[in-house]
């Protein structure tokens, strides 16, 4: 699937992908989705598509462990996070609830690029740029659980919390 | 073979094994789970929906009502609704509206050296001040943590923090982890444990320590770690706990990642500019700067013995005109101590509002919420955009003594003026 790149800076927090303010929408998730990213990008949460790639630097989803900002971002129609590096609580929370984050380097990535991901080669394609950009596996268990779509189905397949 | 940090002891002593070295990916034992009304109602979801056989622990899963209080929507009033009802249905710890900051009553009433314990929390990292093994994960990983009463770890590599020297006057622990973020940056410690030790740790108080930890995460750490000794003994004793002390200390040769020096003495109170807890720089550099409001409170700081020194500074003075000045004891029990010592007076007497105990003004869900354009100065952990519930205003962070001299003032202003 092909998706467009939205980029952003180093340092993305949570309070910018779910504002504490929007705490009271976060038993319904469609509502709180709206507002993905808003204290980052204005423009994202009305105007990004399904299929649609955040791209940022260094650092995203720094702060806390609102297992929120990966659900909206996933919501919003995401195919993945890529990034130079991730707070680690969202990089699990991402893979727990089924959505990649990629670490590699997005600096040759320009806002709206064409995107294509292919997971398991470990290849991020930019159609406009014409690069190929690639990443390393994840931990052999992080990427059994991003196999099976999340924590959730990983731990009911094996009946129990195992590492891979 | 090489000697253990903490982190290897604390996380070690949970597996299977009995041991374990930094890098290893392993499954642990938890003493202490818990989560909150932020993330309490998706953890139960997931709870319900898995379907696994269940062993949650009666008398070691802790829900808490703190995150909005008292709850200003009724969404948020359902959402407590939903974890009140389950830990109530399900016989388990409630430590309901009122109650206290998570991260205090952890320490006051449950955690002890040499726990595990992880929660839907970020800063779940304080309870490495008391040598416990703290860290906050997502509302899937803690709702499986509670179900099975384990869950998988990579044990991080440690980054020694050797605190030198002794503070002065007016400089507390606060202004000693913000320096240390400004060394390391907000991912200078991802993944890792930060170990704090050397003189100036061998003689800061437990509420100090906590201070230190909890601040962790903002460099991007899994925990942070303070040995457990005399002044961990004391004040298990002071919280009635004092036959659950034990000694703990890393291995002398154990292996570092790294080690950072950091000099307590001559350290001037610190100060982080907004947008970041790791842009800081000494309060001589941020003199000028407005305030609209002080806020004092959050799990970073205000426990009694900061509340002592805020009262010290306040006492007989009034807080500058048009200022809005809000406190936020961090427990039940601290409040009540506030009480007892008279701090409620003085606080009153100089203009102080007060919230009850609770997380809510220092991430903008309810209470103290700025207006467009102004400037908060919080003793708290984050100053994100838009963190105080605006992103038009601006927060300053700092120590409980800075915040005190600043009510006063109106200007970011040095608390050894005052003291």
């Amino acid at each position: 699937m092909v998706g467009r790149a939205w980029k952003f800076g180093d340092n993305i927090s949570t309070d910018e992908i779910t504002p504490g303010r929007y705490m009271g929408l976060r038993s319904n998730l469609p509502e709180l989705a709206k507002h993905t990213l808003e204290d980052a990008r204005k423009d994202f949460p009305s105007n990004v598509r399904r299929g649609d790639f955040v791209v940022a630097g260094k650092n995203f989803g720094m702060g806390s462990s609102r297992e929120h900002a990966p659900l909206v971002i996933k919501m919003c129609g995401v195919t993945a996070v890529l990034a130079k590096s991730f707070a680690r609580i969202f990089y699990r929370n991402a893979i727990n609830i089924g959505l990649p984050a990629i670490v590699c380097d997005t600096t040759k990535i320009n806002e709206g690029d064409e995107l294509e991901l292919h997971l398991s080669g470990g290849v991020v394609e930019d159609l406009t740029g014409k690069t190929k950009i690639t990443f390393p596996p994840m931990s052999t268990t992080m990427d059994a659980i991003l196999a099976e779509g999340g924590l959730m189905a990983y731990v009911e397949k094996h009946g129990d919390l195992v590492l891979s | 073979m090489t000697g253990k940090t903490l982190a290897e002891k604390l996380i070690g002593s949970h597996t299977a094994k009995g041991s374990a070295s930094a890098g290893d990916v392993v499954i642990v034992r938890v003493d202490y789970t818990f989560s909150h009304d932020a993330a309490g109602p998706l953890l139960i979801q997931q709870i319900n929906q898995l379907k696994i056989p269940s062993a949650l622990d009666k008398n070691r899963t802790v829900f808490f009502i703190d995150h909005a209080v008292p709850s200003p929507t009724k969404e948020l009033s359902n959402d407590q609704t939903i974890v009140r009802n389950y830990a109530l249905g399900n016989d388990l710890i409630l430590s309901d509206a009122g109650n206290g900051i998570c991260h205090q009553v952890l320490a006051e009433d449950y955690l002890s050296p040499g726990d595990l314990m992880v929660g839907t929390d970020s800063h779940s990292c304080t309870a490495g001040g008391l040598c416990a093994f703290g860290t906050g994960m997502g509302a899937t990983d803690i709702a499986i943590a509670m179900k099975l009463r384990k869950t998988w770890l990579r044990v991080p590599e440690s980054v020694k923090m050797n605190i030198v020297g002794r503070l002065g006057k007016g400089v507390s622990a606060k202004d000693l982890i913000l320096k240390t973020l400004s060394m390391l940056g907000t991912d200078g410690a991802t993944y890792k444990s930060l170990e704090f030790d050397g003189t100036a740790i061998n003689e800061l108080d437990v509420y100090g320590r906590l201070t230190l930890t909890n601040m962790a995460v903002e460099a991007g750490a899994k925990t942070g770690l303070v040995k457990s000794d005399a002044r961990t003994r004391r004040y298990l004793k002071e919280v009635g706990r004092e036959q659950q002390w034990k000694e703990i200390h890393a291995d002398d040769d154990a292996s570092y990642e790294s080690e950072i020096e950091v000099n307590a003495s001559g350290l001037e109170p610190q100060i982080a500019f907004p947008d970041s807890p790791a842009n800081v720089k000494p309060v001589s550099e941020a003199k000028n700067v407005r305030v609209n409001e002080v806020f004092i409170g959050t799990c970073t700081n205000t426990r009694i013995e900061d509340m002592r020194i805020v009262a010290q500074i306040l006492k007989g003075k009034q807080k500058a005109k048009g200022l809005k000045l809000i406190v936020t004891p961090p427990s039940k029990k601290v409040y009540l101590k506030c009480m007892e010592e008279g701090i409620l007076g003085i606080l009153l007497q100089a203009g102080a509002m007060f919230t009850p105990p609770g997380c809510g003004v220092c991430y903008g869900a309810v209470g103290g919420i700025p207006a467009d354009g102004e400037v908060i100065f919080s003793t708290s952990n984050r100053n994100f955009p838009g963190r105080t519930g605006n992103p038009k205003a601006q927060t300053y962070l700092g120590s409980p003594a800075t915040a005190s001299a600043t009510a006063i003032t109106g200007y970011i202003t040095d608390p050894r003026e005052f003291i």
